[in-house]
Parts: structure tokens; C-alpha cells; sequence
């Protein structure tokens, strides 16, 4: 089954500079999005996951810069050429974010209504039906009409998430970032809002790329999975495939350290510390903490080797000697 | 037992408004909360809630960090309120705290050896240098660091979960009979939380400390501890043991924060299945029932008056009156409820 692409993205490269030199925050990321599915990118503080959203949205700021690559929607048009007041249009029409900290991205002093309203005439939508819209709006993500006269501080950390999802699907956006849009919720809230995510998604035939490191929520939500580690994107597959027979060791080791409910008392964790980007090891970045390293490892870059059906990994294990 | 640490009806309110409003707003932050640790069986006990359920402000009780509004927090039978110089000084050795943010507990101008000498020298726990040193290089390879990794290093040089474990190797210096851990391991990546969470268990099991575990994470509770108390609002909600209360869960909050745990397992139906809560603003927490009312699928009449927690056949409590055909656990009392067997 081959799936229409949405966004499709190549060589992707973020750098910093700082005074230590070069760090290489997205590291030579290829991936392809496709149209109406919900893509999960995971991986620990410092691998690249944000950086890399932000990226996508021309949001990265000094001393990083975009170093490279192209990331092109199904009508050609590539997001990280873009000039800056297209940038501007680009933004929610195209491509939206549901931001993690929903308490700190709405204006404090404005009625909700009026900063869902703002947004839309700014980027020129009719001012008649407005109201309507807004109104609208907000029962599509399941909150009462009257919200919209309500201002952040009388509206509960749920509620203020669900009136920044009202925002950014407000002019049906194809691509929703979510940079773990629930790490600060309950979790009793975190479903339903993670469900009225969902419902949205269906509604709007949008893709979402949900950013975070909870796997329990990727695996209940996304139907893709990536896993970055250090910058690079390491392994991609079926939400299936990732949780139920990863390939890359690092994917392995994150899978086995997940606490569940089924073990008491035995605790798994990925040895070794996370890397530097300033420092990076030679060869495969991985390769100082992996049990199954070769000789190799320390000294080749590996590839992206296709497995199966929409699995690929990026390690030395599966590359063929020439 | 001779009970170690005590919290006897414990309330604490916090007051806003003030000078300049006219109303003034009160919350109920906890609410009748009595409990006491055994000084001589060592115990695993989670304190879990989600977001204003009070299980900080348990922490800060139980340490002497804040004041309750009523009722006694007490260190082997003395009330820490009004507790003598040498008295205090015995608590503070016994009783060991490890925050959630291993970031901000460091002084970014000391090298990671002033974390771990001061309390040497407080303690007198050493009687020389060499002595001191010996302690300190136990202490690290107990929380599985190597001391020459750590050692002359600043904070800013180590990871988040390197930080965390010294926390825990300062605590353990002190020989302490009780670490209450305060969210250790939310601030510290995923792959890292398993190596924290195996150091506190091997206190437990190899140094015979007891804990009190606060956490929003049921998963990382089920992990570790052996009895837990499930928090709602200022007010337990259940309390157990952790195998009863995380696989099958009796008060309806119980169930519902264990049913919307996303588990690491792509076949569930989370995301399709209703949710049965309620998405409504905080409750009032001044109001005599159930503070789950407003939220509650099964809520009636009945909820109006706070139920006392009832206990049920298989040794655990739960405060809701689905319940209310049990017998009421005596003065609210958990000390039963979390005390391990030898």
C-alpha cells in the first residue's frame, strides 16, 4: 500500500553555534509525512525532536540557523525556503503547532474569543462570520460557547489546552506539530484532550506530528513511530513494529526500560550518559552505549537500511558488507 | 512498632486573597491526614495525586518545611513544631528529603564534592579526611557513579540523572531510617528513571530504609513501592497495597486515573474508548463532601457528606460510599494500611 505524502523532508540539518563550536542539534534527518496520519517522533532531552518541529515551522532562533535540506509540501511548496512573509501566511494555513506549556501561550489579558479572533484577521479571514467561527471553534474541541468571554486565568489547565487547539486549527491547517501538548496535564485530562485530538485530526484529514518522550502516549496515539537519538533519526516503522520488534539497539533498550505494569521491582535503564553535540563520538553516535557495537561502529557513519514494509533503521547491524 | 515519623490528623490550609481582595479564598491543601512510619520495619510507601492533591504539601509537612494548620506532625513521639535543638538535629539526620529538580538543589560555584562533604562535617561523620573520603566513595558506588567521573567536577558538567543520584548518595551518607523523594525521577529522561528508581529500591531492600515515594506516576509507583495512597484534592482517595490498588482499583477516581494511563502497548483502545470524568474547573475544596463529586460518574445524593474511608475484604481502604456497607477504618488511620510485614 503506497500512501499519498504530505510533507516530505531531506537532509534536514539544524546547527548551533556556540563558542565550543558546531553542535548539530537535527543531524541529516529524512522523513516523509503522509497525509492524514498521525506520526509520532520520540527521543531524549537534547535528540533533536523539537529543534526539529520548530525547524519546520521557520522558528528556530539565533545562534541556530537551518543548515541545510528541504522539506516540501504535496503542492511543491518547500517550508524552509520560504520567504519571510510567506512564512507568516504559511503559519496555521499550512502548518500549525499546539504548544507544550498552554498556560504560557495565551494572552493573559485578552478574552479567548478575541485571541482565536486575532489570529483569524490577521491572516484576512472575513470579520462578518467571525463570531461564528470562533464559536464554533471552541464546540469542536468540546468547550461551552461562552468560553470565548472568559479570559486564561478562569479556564482550567485543560481547558486553556483545548482553547490553544481551538487556535491552531482555526484555518485548517494539513500539518498540526504537537510538542508534547499534555506533559503538563493530569492524565485523566491528558486523555481527553489527547482524544479530541484525535477526533480533529479525522475531521480536518490533517497530519499530526506528535513531539514527546512518553511512550505509553505513542503508542496509544500515533500510528507511525520515530525514535531520535542525537539528533539523528535512528529508526521509523509501524507503531506495531517499533513497540513489538524494534530493530535498533538504542530502540530496543528505550522499548525494554519503559515501566509497565506488568513487572514489579526490576528496573531496566539504557547505560552509559546521553552524548554531547558538542563532543559527538565518531562513527555511529550511538556506539558508546551500545551492548551489540562492532569494531566498525566507532569508525563508519551507518546508512538508512530499508527492513520491510515502512521500517527503516539507521545502524551498521543491517548493512551488508560490500 | 515505634513509630519513627508521624503525622497525626494533619490539615493544612493555604489562604489567598487577602489584603487587597475582599473575599478571601481558602484551600484545603490536605485535609485529616494521619499516618506513621515503623522505625524498625523498613517500609515502601507511594503517595500518588495528580496536580493539587496535596501530596507536596505531605512532603513539606512530614519534613518540617511548613507548619500545619492542625493536628501534629511528631519525630519518635516529639511534636517537630516545638522540637528541642538535639531533637531537631536527630531528625535531620533520620529523616532525609531528595527534591524533584536536581538542577536547582546545586550551587553552580561549588564543585559536586561540597554537596557531599558538608554534611560530613555537619554529622561529624567522619573522624578523619581519609575517613571522610572512604564515606563518600561508598556512598557514590552504592548509586551506581563512579567516583572518579564525579568527584572535582561542577553541577553543570554532569547529567540530570548523574545530579539526582549524587542527591541520593548525600542522603545516604547520613545513614538516614527515611527518604521522603519528592517526584525524583519526573525531571530525568526515560532511559534514566530506571537507574534511579533501582537506587532507592536497593536502599530499601539492601540498607532497610523506608521510603515515601511522592509521584503523579503510577507506573513508576507499581515499580517500586509496596503500598500506596491515592490522593484527591486535600483527602485520600484509596490506600493499599500497591498490587491490589493499581490492578484493580475500587473508588471511581482510582479507576479512572489508572484507566487513562497510556500503556506502552499499540493493540489498546485509549484513544477510542470514553472517558467517563468529567472536564470541569477545580473544585471547592471547603465544601464537607466528596471532593470527587463534581467529577464523578457515580456521584448521588449520598456524596454530599465526606465519606470515611471503609475497609474493604482484602485489607485496603477507600473513601467513597459504594462503600459505605464496611466497617470505617478507625480515626482515618493509615498506619495499617502502608506498614509492611516483616
Amino acid at each position: 500500500m503506497t500512501r499519498d505524502v504530505l510533507l516530505d523532508i531531506q537532509g534536514l540539518e539544524v546547527h548551533f553555534e556556540t563558542r565550543r563550536g558546531i553542535a548539530r542539534a537535527v543531524n541529516d534527518v529524512d522523513l516523509q509525512l503522509y497525509k492524514g496520519e498521525r506520526f509520532g517522533l520520540v527521543g531524549e532531552s537534547g535528540s533533536g525532536k523539537t529543534t526539529m518541529i520548530l525547524a519546520l515551522l521557520r522558528m528556530i532562533k539565533t545562534p541556530g540557523f537551518i543548515a541545510g535540506g528541504r522539506a516540501v509540501f504535496d503542492d511543491g511548496t518547500d517550508l524552509l525556503a520560504l520567504s519571510a512573509d510567506k512564512v507568516r501566511e504559511n503559519r496555521l494555513r499550512r502548518v500549525a503547532m499546539v504548544p507544550q506549556g498552554a498556560m504560557n501561550s495565551l494572552n493573559p489579558v485578552m478574552r479567548i474569543g478575541e485571541q482565536i479572533m486575532l489570529t483569524m484577521r490577521e491572516h484576512g479571514e472575513e470579520v462578518d462570520t467571525l463570531e461564528a467561527h470562533v464559536a464554533q471553534l471552541l464546540d469542536q474541541v468540546g468547550l461551552r460557547a461562552e468560553v470565548a468571554r472568559l479570559y486564561p486565568h478562569e479556564l482550567s489547565g485543560g481547558m486553556k489546552q483545548r482553547a490553544c487547539i481551538a487556535q491552531a486549527i482555526s484555518l485548517r491547517p494539513r500539518l498540526i506539530l504537537a510538542d508534547e501538548p499534555t506533559s503538563a496535564l493530569d492524565v485523566v485530562v491528558q486523555r481527553q484532550i489527547m482524544q479530541t485530538l484525535r477526533q480533529l485530526q479525522l475531521q480536518l484529514d490533517a497530519t499530526v506530528l506528535l513531539v514527546g518522550h512518553d511512550m505509553g502516549l505513542m503508542a496509544q496515539f500515533a500510528e507511525r513511530v520515530g525514535i531520535m537519538y542525537g539528533g539523528k533519526l535512528v529508526e521509523v516503522g509501524t507503531v506495531a513494529d517499533v513497540f513489538r520488534n524494534p530493530q535498533h539497539p538504542y530502540t530496543q533498550l528505550l522499548i525494554s526500560s519503559i515501566p509497565s505494569f506488568e513487572r514489579r521491582g526490576t528496573f531496566k535503564g539504557i547505560p552509559g550518559v546521553g552524548l554531547s553535540l558538542l563532543d559527538p563520538p565518531s562513527g555511529c553516535l550511538f556506539h558508546p552505549r551500545c551492548p551489540q557495537a562492532m569494531e566498525r561502529c566507532s569508525v563508519d557513519e551507518p546508512g538508512f537500511t530499508h527492513l520491510g514494509p515502512g521500517q527503516h533503521v539507521s545502524c551498521l547491524l543491517y548493512e551488508k558488507d560490500e | 512498632m515505634t513509630p519513627l515519623l508521624e503525622a497525626h490528623h494533619v490539615r493544612k490550609v493555604y489562604s489567598g486573597g487577602g489584603l487587597l481582595q475582599a473575599d478571601k479564598t481558602e484551600t484545603v491543601a490536605v485535609d485529616d491526614f494521619t499516618l506513621a512510619i515503623d522505625g524498625d520495619t523498613p517500609s515502601f510507601t507511594t503517595i500518588a495525586g495528580e496536580s493539587g492533591s496535596g501530596k507536596t504539601t505531605i512532603a513539606r509537612l512530614l519534613l518540617g518545611i511548613a507548619p500545619p494548620t492542625s493536628g501534629t506532625v511528631r519525630y519518635r513521639g516529639v511534636d517537630i513544631g516545638a522540637m528541642g535543638k538535639k531533637d531537631m538535629r536527630a531528625f535531620r539526620q533520620d529523616v532525609q528529603a531528595i527534591f524533584q529538580d536536581p538542577f536547582e538543589v546545586y550551587n553552580p560555584f561549588y564543585k559536586i564534592d561540597h554537596i557531599l562533604t558538608t554534611p560530613i562535617e555537619k554529622f561529624g561523620l567522619a573522624s578523619s579526611r581519609q575517613q571522610a573520603a572512604e564515606l563518600i566513595d561508598e556512598a557514590l558506588r552504592t548509586v551506581g557513579l563512579r567516583p572518579d567521573e564525579t568527584l572535582g567536577r561542577y553541577p553543570h558538567q554532569l547529567s540530570g540523572g548523574q545530579r539526582q543520584r549524587i542527591t541520593i548518595a548525600r542522603a545516604l551518607l547520613l545513614k538516614p531510617k527515611l527518604i521522603i523523594a519528592d517526584e525524583p525521577v519526573s525531571m530525568v529522561d526515560a532511559s534514566l528513571r530506571a537507574t534511579i528508581l533501582a537506587s532507592l529500591h536497593k536502599l530499601f531492600i539492601d540498607f532497610g530504609i523506608s521510603f515515601i515515594y511522592i509521584t503523579h506516576d503510577l507506573t513508576t509507583a507499581y515499580q517500586v513501592s509496596e503500598k500506596v495512597v491515592v490522593l484527591y484534592h486535600g483527602t485520600v482517595a484509596e490506600a493499599g497495597d500497591v498490587e491490589q490498588v493499581i490492578k484493580d482499583p475500587k473508588h471511581p477516581y482510582t479507576r479512572e486515573l489508572i484507566h487513562s494511563i497510556p500503556v506502552p502497548d499499540p493493540g489498546n483502545s485509549w484513544i477510542e474508548e470514553a472517558v467517563e470524568e468529567k472536564d470541569v474547573e477545580v473544585p471547592d475544596t471547603t465544601t464537607g463532601g466528596c471532593r470527587y463529586t463534581p467529577r464523578c460518574a457515580h456521584a448521588t445524593d449520598r456524596c454530599e457528606h465526606m465519606p470515611p474511608l471503609y475497609r474493604l475484604d482484602d485489607g485496603r481502604v477507600a473513601s467513597c460510599v459504594l462503600y459505605d456497607d464496611r466497617e470505617p477504618l478507625d480515626g482515618g488511620d493509615l498506619t495499617s494500611i502502608i506498614s509492611v510485614t516483616p
